[in-house]
């Protein structure tokens, strides 16, 4: 069971942890900031050089790398900055209105 | 058998932290608190103990080196006092808010300004809402008793929260006298291992510590570091009584000194109590009046329906602060003993009086005409110098 | 304090008068009394008058104010006569205790009218013979102990002995000197 089904914004107050300490890690996963997207980047394989310029730039290391290349973007997590956008030099990343 | 001795506060509280072992110390020297880390530091060079002594390079970070080893798993202590503690201040909170069992000998002193290096309740006292517990000693004894039962009272599961072992500065910390030493191996027993369930360097499980809490979690928080602090009043009752049948030395939230039939009362906290007592001998013995004393031992949690239940059947009280809060009116201890008194319907005439700040005098003749004004409060239902200072100079 | 005997210290910083009164307490606490040994704090400064204090009893202290009407007054440095008032509060059926080389009557003029006991030794001249060196502190401590009666003289000596040779197990050349210093001043003391 993720740990927002059993401490949530419903919670009582003797359900929270002591200090809010969490028992687990990388909880933040189950968090979907994808939601917050208002507007979304697109990755054309294609143009794509795998500089991988745009991976570590990313505040929300949403965009996974596999085998030492990147793959698409981890929309669950990216909240659609344009950071990667800016930095690709190959217009490999476009950005799109809206999720 | 226990082992007589004689020594100062703060060598009863390096002795207790000799027999304890923790795992970890970081202090920063100043007065009047700097022996203990210094015997300390003495006792881990001499190979008597092993525990980790951090040098840092202030309170700040002494505080939050000790909340890392905590959090880590570590049982850590250190030591300060007065504009030591005030440099802790945000650390204090992140310590009882994370729920870390620390264990803080402080040794009171005025905070600046005028700067002064003596006695006075106003380091603690400002921390009072920091959600540390807070134990307070008349005696060198008592320091160390205090001390040791600290550990089981922390530790407690329904409890973790740290607790501040307080002691008046110079006049106990530096004052040498007759103390009763527990065993090292009872010591031991009676603080036991410490073994935490839940720890950042445990490899089995993962942990987060201190996480961001929004305006959606914050209250709830607070609500179960209340419990906590609600839990600790039968869990310091708990070691006190382990304590005593290790010992024979009772304590409980506070003293009550020949209370069963006092008509005038003072509430008081620390050394100055044990003065207070010997005025309380003396009037009983030559002017026969029923006068008695109530010492808080135990100001955090505060005791609030237990001392207005002592105070039920006095006809006059005086409750005595050694810290100035500025509100224009009393000080924390008097504000809190009447706040429980009126919600306790209780009928006494109250007094809240100032002495003692920064490190001032105050002798069994001050506390016998502290006596006198009750009496004359009694009669009068008019309150004799209600806010006033004693040993001011006029 | 029925049964309490109190003692005040006048010194200057670093000559030992604070380091006498815990000594004092320690002997005493080793012949079964209870006990307290406290300075007076401030700001450490070597050479401004400094004081400390001694309870004695023979049943638990709990006083914990300074002491202002003392049964005895040792001062360890008598220059302080000039500028204090070392008889203040002293109860007329006590004493004071002065290390100098004046007699008694060549003091009288600083002891504010004084009617109780006063009691001349020459801790300076003790020390310097006895050790080579000027620590008036320990001739002070037994003279205190000789006039104040806190404990026997003998009890006082074996105490005081076992102490030295634990403080000095790495110099046990001066423990005899040390030793020497205590019993002159017994001996030197003058009324």
């Amino acid at each position: 069971m993720a740990i927002h089904d059993r401490i949530n914004e419903k919670s009582p107050w003797t359900d929270i942890t002591e200090g809010n300490k969490i028992y687990e890690a990388a909880t933040s996963r189950d968090f979907i900031t994808g939601e917050w997207r208002t507007s979304t980047p697109v990755w054309e394989p294609e143009k794509c050089r795998q500089c991988l310029l745009c991976t570590p730039v990313c505040p929300d290391s949403s965009i996974p790398v596999c085998d030492e290349k990147r793959t698409d973007f981890d929309y669950d997590h990216c909240k659609g900055c344009g950071i990667c956008a800016k930095v690709c030099p190959f217009e490999a990343i476009s950005m799109r209105e809206g999720k | 058998m226990a082992v007589r001795e004689r020594l100062s506060g703060n060598e009863a509280v390096a002795y207790a932290i000799k027999q304890i072992n923790p795992d970890v110390m970081p202090a920063f020297p100043i007065t009047p608190s700097t022996e203990i880390p210094q015997y300390v530091a003495n006792y881990i060079a001499n190979g008597d103990i092993d525990t980790e002594f951090i040098h840092v390079e202030s309170e700040h970070s002494a505080m939050s080196a000790t909340i890392g080893a905590s959090a880590a798993g570590a049982r850590a202590v250190t030591a300060t006092s007065s504009c030591g503690m005030a440099l802790m201040w945000e650390e204090l909170y992140v310590a009882a808010s994370n729920r870390l069992p620390i264990v803080l000998a402080l040794v009171n002193r005025a905070l600046s300004g005028p700067i002064n290096i003596n006695a006075d309740h106003s380091d603690s006292m400002g921390a009072r809402d920091s959600g540390w517990i807070q134990i307070y000693a008349e005696s060198n004894q008592e320091v160390y008793d205090n001390y040791i039962q600290a550990f089981p009272i922390a530790e407690n599961e329904a409890v973790h929260l740290p607790v501040m072992v307080c002691q008046d500065g110079f006049i106990t910390s530096h004052g040498v006298e007759n103390i009763m030493l527990v065993e090292d191996d009872k010591v031991k027993e009676f603080v036991g291992e410490y073994t935490p369930k839940h720890y950042l360097l445990n490899a089995d499980e993962k942990l987060a510590v201190g996480p961001y809490a929004v305006s959606n979690y914050y209250m709830e928080t607070k609500r179960g570091q209340r419990q906590a602090m609600i839990n600790a009043k039968k869990v310091i009752l708990e070691a006190a009584e382990k304590f005593e049948k290790m010992t024979g030395r009772r304590y409980g939230f506070f003293e009550e000194y020949k209370m069963d039939d006092a008509d005038y009362a003072v509430v008081i906290i620390g050394s100055a109590a044990g003065t207070c007592k010997a005025a309380v001998d003396h009037i009983r013995n030559t002017a026969k009046k029923k006068v008695g004393l109530i010492k808080i031992r135990v100001f955090r949690p505060f005791p609030e329906e237990e001392i207005a239940c002592a105070l039920a059947n006095v006809k006059a009280v005086a409750i005595m602060d050694r810290s100035e809060m500025f509100a224009a009116s009393g000080g924390p201890l008097g504000a809190e003993v009447r706040a429980a008194m009126y919600q306790a319907h209780c009928k006494a005439e109250a007094v809240n009086y100032f002495y003692g700040l920064g490190g001032r005098d105050i002798t069994v003749s001050d506390f016998e005409r502290v006596y006198e004004n009750l009496e004359k409060m009694a009669e009068t239902h008019i309150a004799v110098g209600m806010y006033d200072y004693i040993g001011l100079r006029g | 304090m029925n049964g309490t005997i109190e003692i005040r210290w006048h010194g200057r910083g670093g000559q030992g008068a604070k380091t006498a009164a815990l000594l004092l307490a320690d002997v005493a606490f080793k012949t079964g009394k209870y006990v307290q040994g406290f300075p007076e704090y401030g700001p450490e400064r070597m050479g401004a008058p400094i004081t400390a204090y001694n309870r004695i009893s023979d049943s638990e202290i709990t006083v914990h104010s300074n002491i202002y009407e003392p049964d005895y007054v040792v001062v360890v440095d008598e220059s302080l006569l000039d500028s204090i008032d070392v008889t203040k509060g002293l109860k007329e059926d006590g004493a004071v205790i002065i290390n100098t080389e004046h007699t008694k009557d060549e003091l009288m003029r600083h002891l504010n009218g004084y009617k109780g006991n006063v009691y001349t030794v020459d801790a300076r001249g003790i020390s310097t013979r006895a050790l080579g060196k000027n620590y008036p502190n320990s001739p002070m401590l037994a003279a205190a102990v000789a006039v104040s009666g806190v404990m026997d003289e003998d009890e006082f000596l074996t105490e005081m002995k076992s102490s030295f040779e634990h403080k000095f197990a790495k110099k046990p050349e001066v423990i005899d000197g040390n030793m020497r210093a205590l019993k002159l001043a017994f001996d030197e003391i003058n009324k």
